[in-house]
């Protein structure tokens, strides 16, 4: 093998008590000069400790590798000292992590920061150094690189920071990148750019890449070759356009039927009757105001209308920052709307009381996005849903037995009615949270990002759940999302957010198949991998 | 330009929390039985009631409770503190006289239990849950429990009586008549068991936080990105941890600095140190109004100081606080 890097039979212990005994095991990976490796898999399965074991930054002394080697440039990473092993971080391999706003040290300049691996590895003086920071920052492209290099870290855009972050990688042009989920925490947009970004630099540098990531979109947009993890194994290993379109190890399979797919999206139905919800120029400012501090005003969402049917799906599709969430909050009145009008079933939600709002609040209900902090920890599952009927005046027998018949429909056994949110896992607990919503009977269901915290097999199985009930109980939906393979799977019509206002709205197959915005074009077109179509498989 | 505008805006902020603390101890103070007049008169051995009323009318204490307040606003507005009937001074001289001791004890104790709970806190956190953390939380839980009363006499008892390697109080040698440098060693060498007996309580807080923006400072992402530049351990703790870790203890500086004060009486009592905490305690028994309003004045603008000079430096230290302050 004339590899960059070549990891054999590698083991890594984990501390007695953990919930298995190794975190990794057996794992051998080939990676090639001027390739991108991408190791894919979903929460759990050992794909970062795999980045962590090449660095030499295992988590403390329990931590450790059993067995195996770790080749890289001909020699055992295992086996070096921690000086021997420090002059390779950063010069040799550099890495760049998933969130670059907490990857960098927010009370430093950016350019001290990409200075230091300079400091730390050449002998370089402090006014080369500074030239270098200039020349590297103006190639991973930074709009004035100059004044970059100054600002600090909350004084860049999410994209920009990870920019500075790939600079700093490759300040040393090590000849191994890792990429730890490097795209997770950024807007679709500016996704593309970084990829790009990335890719062409590896190009140019001839740069050997490891990539770690969970989305196989990412995957078809980036990968030479690709190997698939699950429980600390590698499973699948191979070039990327046969483990994308003929995967042939089950949990790979299995991985990809879930891919929500761009190809089938759902035809716009035909909804005859009156609207359920009818949304009109709904509006929403925020003034950030203190005594002595200057008035700052934001409008989060302008004249924002819209119609939801009996049985319908709308999907809110935008970036972070488009006020889409905020419309989701102004629906539930958890915020009050400035100006407009909701109206559900001949009542306008935004101009109830408080008091009268209690009262109606069954009307609206929300799913939210975190399964962990939107579940009470001291209170049990049933309570958790069968509190909301309570509180309007149904009896505990009735409200208990209703919760438990929620629990069957949404797929748990009612049993677990007495555990705590704690006992359950990710998608356990937001088909919790969904059938606290549906206790109430709502009339509209409003979803905010309800499966992005999800791992891709877990997010199918309660997209399906969420399509299901929605025929079955002719529910009307809101699903806000980010993710438009999500959207293109469940939604009936789509309006696309930006900056506050919806900039197109239609049937979701014409909105993907013709966009007519300029912003909706730019926003397909950074859909990773939208080339690829997932093969459809038999889930084995 | 910014940060001046920030500076501005902190100190116009802090204006309303002196007048509200003002006029709450003023109004406070009607509540306490007896005034200076009786005070005076209990020291004089008794008048008659006719002198008594003189008096009130000479000090002003005959008017209403308002009018009092009023006038004595109008006073403070022209930096005035007034005079007061027992030390028969003006109320600012008394003061100034007492100021002295009571910041070296304060500068020197924050100083030490600042600059000892950073370096222990550090050490906790880098050996956490092994047996320099254990002893070090220990030790600091003891000294956070012990009354400084208590310390204060015990080191009274070991250091100057039974070993007698410093003074047991007061604020320098008596009849001694030093100067110059002479004079400032005198005193250092009486502060030092009053600075370790104050230090020792907040020493432990300070131990405490710092141990834990350690623990938690570490377990960050930049920290990781930092290892992966292949910077070596120290420069990682010195150059990225440290100075994130920092800003919960100058917080915390700001904070304290009240306390710090109310702590000071006791340990100036302890070690009969002529200092503000022991002049407010006087003032009290004796009703001398004045005064203690001058005290809680001072004593307010010195923790209202302190807290500005911190805002300053956190907004030095973190960058983040300017843009959204």
């Amino acid at each position: 093998m004339s590899g960059l890097l070549s990891i054999r039979d590698l083991s890594v212990r984990l501390p007695r008590g953990a919930d298995r005994s190794h975190a990794l095991i057996g794992v051998s990976l080939d990676l090639a000069p001027n390739e991108i490796l991408c190791l894919v898999g979903e929460s759990g399965s050992g794909k970062s400790l795999t980045a962590a074991a090449i660095m030499g930054l295992l988590p403390g002394p329990q931590v450790f590798a059993e067995k195996g080697a770790i080749l890289f440039e001909g020699r055992d990473l295992l086996r070096l000292s921690e000086a021997e092993m420090r002059a390779i971080r950063g010069a040799r391999i550099g890495m760049i992590f998933q969130e670059p706003m907490t990857a960098l040290n927010p009370v430093l300049p950016v350019g001290r920061q990409i200075e230091e691996v300079l400091e730390e590895h050449t002998a370089m003086t402090r006014a080369e150094r500074v030239g270098r920071v200039l020349a590297l920052l103006e190639e991973v492209r930074i709009p004035d690189p100059a004044s970059a290099a100054r600002a600090h870290p909350h004084e860049l855009s999410g994209g920009q920071r990870q920019r500075a972050m790939i600079a700093m990688a490759l300040a040393l042009n090590p000849r191994l990148l890792i990429a730890d989920e490097p795209t997770t925490a950024l807007d679709v947009t500016t996704q593309k750019h970084i990829l790009g970004l990335i890719r062409e630099l590896q190009r140019s540098h001839g740069t050997g890449v490891l990539f770690i990531t969970h989305d196989f979109g990412v995957v078809a947009e980036i990968a030479d070759r690709v190997a698939v993890m699950q429980h600390g194994r590698v499973v699948e290993q191979g070039a990327a356009e046969q483990v994308l379109n003929r995967p042939s190890h089950p949990y790979t399979r299995a991985l990809i039927a879930a891919v929500p797919t761009l190809a089938h999206s759902p035809r716009g139905r035909d909804f005859p009757c009156a609207p359920v919800l009818a949304v009109r120029n709904l509006s929403k400012t925020y003034r950030a105001a203190g005594l002595f501090a200057r008035r700052r005003t934001v409008h989060a969402v302008k004249d924002v209308s819209f119609d939801l049917h009996r049985g319908e799906t709308l999907g809110i599709v935008g970036e972070s920052g488009s006020g889409k969430s905020t419309v989701a909050r102004c629906l539930v009145r958890l915020l009050d709307p400035d100006g407009g009008s909701m109206v559900v079933d001949g009542l306008d939600m935004a101009a109830l009381s408080r008091a009268r709002l209690r009262r109606e609040a069954r009307r609206v209900q929300m799913v939210f996005q975190d399964p962990f902090a939107s579940l009470n920890p001291r209170r049990t599952a049933g309570d958790l849903v069968a509190q909301g009927p309570m509180l309007h005046g149904v009896p505990r027998e009735e409200a208990q037995a209703r919760a438990a018949e929620l629990f069957r429909l949404v797929g748990l056994d009612p049993a677990a009615m007495s555990r705590l949110p704690h006992e359950f896992s990710g998608g356990q607990r937001q088909r919790i949270g969904l059938a606290r919503a549906l206790a109430m009977r709502p009339t509209v269901l409003v979803a905010d990002e309800p499966v992005s915290a999800l791992d891709v097999s877990v997010q199918a199985q309660v997209l399906r759940l969420l399509r299901d009930l929605r025929d079955r109980l002719s529910l009307s939906i809101v699903f806000i999302t980010h993710d438009l393979r999500v959207a293109a799977e469940l939604c009936d019509r789509i309006a696309v957010m930006h900056e506050g206002e919806i900039v197109e709205h239609g049937p979701t197959a014409e909105v993907f198949a013709a966009p007519r915005h300029d912003y909706t074009r730019t926003l397909m077109d950074s859909i990773p991998g939208r080339t690829w179509t997932p093969p459809a498989l038999e889930p084995a | 330009m910014k940060f001046l505008a920030y500076a501005a805006r902190r100190l116009a902020a802090s204006l309303p929390t002196l007048l509200i603390l003002l006029a709450g101890l003023f109004v406070l103070l009607q509540f306490a039985p007896g005034d200076t007049v009786d005070a005076l008169m209990a020291q004089a051995g008794g008048g008659d009631a006719v002198m008594a009323a003189e008096l009130r009318r000479f000090y002003g204490l005959d008017l209403s409770v308002p009018e009092r307040l009023a006038a004595y606003l109008w006073r403070l507005v022209r930096l005035d503190l007034g005079f007061s009937a027992i030390y028969n001074k003006p109320v600012a001289t008394v003061i100034l006289e007492r100021l002295t001791p009571t910041l070296l004890l304060m500068a020197s104790s924050l100083s030490l239990a600042f600059a000892a709970g950073m370096v222990l806190g550090v050490l906790a956190a880098r050996r956490v849950n092994g047996w320099p953390d254990t002893v070090i939380s220990t030790l600091g839980l003891i000294f956070y429990a012990t009354p400084s009363f208590w310390f204060g006499l015990m080191g009274i008892v070991v250091f100057a009586v039974k070993l007698a390697w410093l003074p047991p109080g007061g604020y320098g040698t008596v009849g001694a008549g030093y100067a110059g440098l002479r004079l400032m060693l005198d005193i250092a060498w009486h502060l030092i068991l009053p600075t370790v007996t104050l230090a020792l309580i907040f020493l432990a807080i300070y131990l405490r936080i710092m141990r834990a923006a350690m623990l938690e400072v570490l377990n960050l992402d930049f920290v990781r990105a930092a290892r992966a530049k292949g910077l070596s351990e120290t420069r990682v703790l010195v150059r990225h941890v440290l100075r994130n870790a920092l800003l919960p203890m100058v917080t915390l500086i700001g904070l304290q600095a009240g306390t710090m004060l109310g702590g000071s009486v006791v340990v100036e009592s302890v070690f009969s140190l002529p200092g503000l905490g022991r002049l407010a305690y006087e003032s009290v028994v004796q009703r001398d109004l004045n005064t203690l309003l001058g005290i809680v004045f001072v004593s307010a603008i010195l923790v209202i100081v302190v807290n500005f000079v911190v805002d300053l430096l956190y907004a030095k230290l973190d960058p983040r606080i300017t843009a959204t302050g």
